[in-house]
């Protein structure tokens, strides 16, 4: 296993009996960003404030780069930046005399803060805001001076919730950009709602609902579970459902609000033979393409039969 | 810790709050003081009979340090309601949960913070009585018991007040607790003045700066109120971690 960096090991969180997180166990290694998807209330801010120490776990451990939070949190802590759902902005400072303070509290060395500082507003496009108070920043340069105060002492582990929340599209392009060029270095965890932000940032995806995690792995697994082995057909003249199965590699064809769905063995390509079985039997096609199920829809299957769908789902680490 | 001292004090001198409280309670004593020193006159000139007279430090600094404690009392709530009630409010705690320090660190950082901007002003007081040297020969022990004792006092009603405002989100709330305590607490001694026995009399803050104000430093009374200042400010860190615990 390569270096680390955040291990997780049967969390579970008790409020008053009722379990908002419930044995979640999973490692992140360096280089890696991870994505946090899961319903309102399911229990990703709880298990970020868990990872994070500020939430002391009913039960479980938590490690950052081998360093137990419960046991040395001052070192544990130091390895960590995050990002709270709510900012934690003091409103009545500038941006600079804010970020100064975050260094400092994050045991930068004196000599570096004014570095830290520049460098952070930098990556987060802050440089021509330095000397505003906080109060008076738009929505979005207030996210981005959380941003900023979370990666100022480059910390090996970065935890943000919802980070893109009240941004325009530009600033989410470039935040996302910057996640990503975090990632390459350090390790990631992005909690979000917007599921496409996910497959373009992240290349680790947990859902969890419930308390529970439902899925765990690779971003791929869930590409490919959305693009799937379906093809959606569209045809003047339909033939009968008997002749479309007939075609080589073909699983299983069934009636889509007026198109065929068509879904083919793994590995077998049967695109031209579809084609070219309509073009003799002159059955007016006028439509083919894959069927992708939307990444909301395998969220919602994920979610909401999880029992079902996610024994179907293989397991990657 | 000092971080966090550092910190509130930035933030105290961001808004021109702190500075006009400063201003404002610096005022109150330069008035006290002149009257002081115009009363002294008055006795000297012959007004009270020569047996009966005590000395200038006594005299002028008994006004002071009086009033001190009593403003100290209105202007400690007021500056730490806000301490941690604010930050529950607007959600910045866990900014400070998650950097590298202890809720220790926090408690006694934030302390320490108000502490300093107070000293300031003790210390004020202290060198604004020490010029009755330039024209007279004054009595420095008084004054540095006194200066002391006045630090202690005022180190109680900020652990008091720091601990009002980690209970609840409304920095008004806490500034309005901390202050019926501290001013029940003030007068308890009164109540109980002809019962020295009474326990609930040995609680109040006016009997133990007694003997500060009169120059002296009883062991006994030191020990109150360090012991009063640890016992708050070990309950506000309490405060704090059954958050964490309890979330």
């Amino acid at each position: 296993m390569a270096n680390l960096t955040v291990e997780a090991i049967e969390l579970t969180r008790l409020y008053g009996g009722r379990a908002a997180v419930s044995d979640v166990t999973f490692t992140l290694q360096q280089g890696q960003v991870l994505g946090f998807l899961g319903p309102n209330g399911a229990g990703k801010s709880t298990t970020m404030k868990m990872l994070t120490g500020n939430l002391a776990p009913s039960a479980g451990s938590v490690k950052i780069c081998g360093i137990d939070m419960i046991e040395s949190p001052k070192e544990a802590k130091a390895l960590i930046g995050y990002l709270p759902e709510m900012r934690p902005l003091y409103k009545e400072f500038t941006v600079d005399e804010y970020l100064t303070i975050a260094a400092r509290l994050h045991n930068v060395s004196s000599k570096h803060i004014k570095k830290a500082v520049e460098h952070a507003k930098e990556r987060c496009g802050l440089t021509h805001m330095s000397k505003r108070l906080i109060e008076n920043l738009s929505n979005g340069y207030q996210q981005r001076v959380g941003i900023a105060q979370a990666i100022i002492h480059n910390p090996m582990v970065v935890i943000l919730d919802e980070p893109t929340v009240g941004l325009d599209p530009i600033q989410i392009r470039d935040i996302r950009a910057l996640i990503k060029e975090i990632g390459q270095a350090h390790s990631v965890i992005v909690s979000t709602h917007i599921l496409p932000e996910v497959e373009m940032v992240c290349d680790h995806v947990q859902i969890i609902d419930k308390g529970k995690l439902v899925f765990n792995g690779g971003i791929d697994v869930l590409k490919q579970q959305r693009i799937g082995n379906k093809l959606l057909v569209g045809l003047r003249q339909s033939p009968d459902v008997a002749q479309l199965a007939a075609i080589e590699g073909v699983a299983e064809v069934e009636a889509a609000d007026g198109l065929w769905r068509i879904r083919f063995h793994e590995g077998s390509q049967p695109h031209e033979a579809i084609v070219q079985a309509a073009v003799k039997n002159g059955w007016g096609l006028y439509h083919i393409a894959p069927d992708q199920t939307s990444l909301e829809d395998v969220f919602v299957q994920l979610t909401y039969h999880d029992s079902a769908t996610s024994s179907d789902l293989p397991k990657a680490a | 810790m000092l971080n966090i001292a550092r910190k509130e004090l930035q933030s105290m001198f961001a808004s021109p709050m702190g500075w006009i409280i400063l201003a404002v309670i610096a005022a109150m004593f330069g008035n006290y003081f002149a009257n002081g020193v115009t009363d002294y006159l008055d006795v000297a000139s012959g007004a009270i009979r020569p047996a009966e007279r005590f000395g200038i430090t006594q005299s002028v600094s008994q006004s002071v340090y009086g009033s001190a404690s009593f403003i100290m009392l209105f202007a400690v709530p007021l500056l730490s309601m806000r301490l941690i009630a604010e930050e529950r409010r607007s959600q910045t705690l866990p900014f400070l949960f998650s950097s590298p320090l202890s809720i220790t660190d926090i408690v006694v950082g934030k302390f320490l913070g108000l502490m300093i901007f107070l000293s300031s002003l003790i210390l004020y007081i202290g060198l604004m009585l020490s010029t009755l040297n330039l024209w007279s020969d004054i009595d420095f022990g008084y004054i540095i018991a006194n200066t002391l004792g006045l630090l202690l006092l005022t180190g109680s009603f900020c652990a008091l007040g720091i601990y009002f405002s980690s209970l609840t989100s409304q920095p008004i709330i806490a500034g309005i607790l901390s202050f019926i305590v501290s001013f029940i607490l003030m007068i308890l001694g009164r109540f109980f003045a002809n019962d020295p026995t009474n326990v609930a009399g040995q609680f109040s803050f006016s009997t133990h700066f007694q003997s500060f104000a009169n120059g002296l430093l009883d062991t006994a009374d030191l020990a109150f109120f360090i012991l009063f200042i640890i016992t708050f400010l070990t309950l506000t860190i309490r405060r704090l971690d059954a958050d964490r615990l309890r979330g």
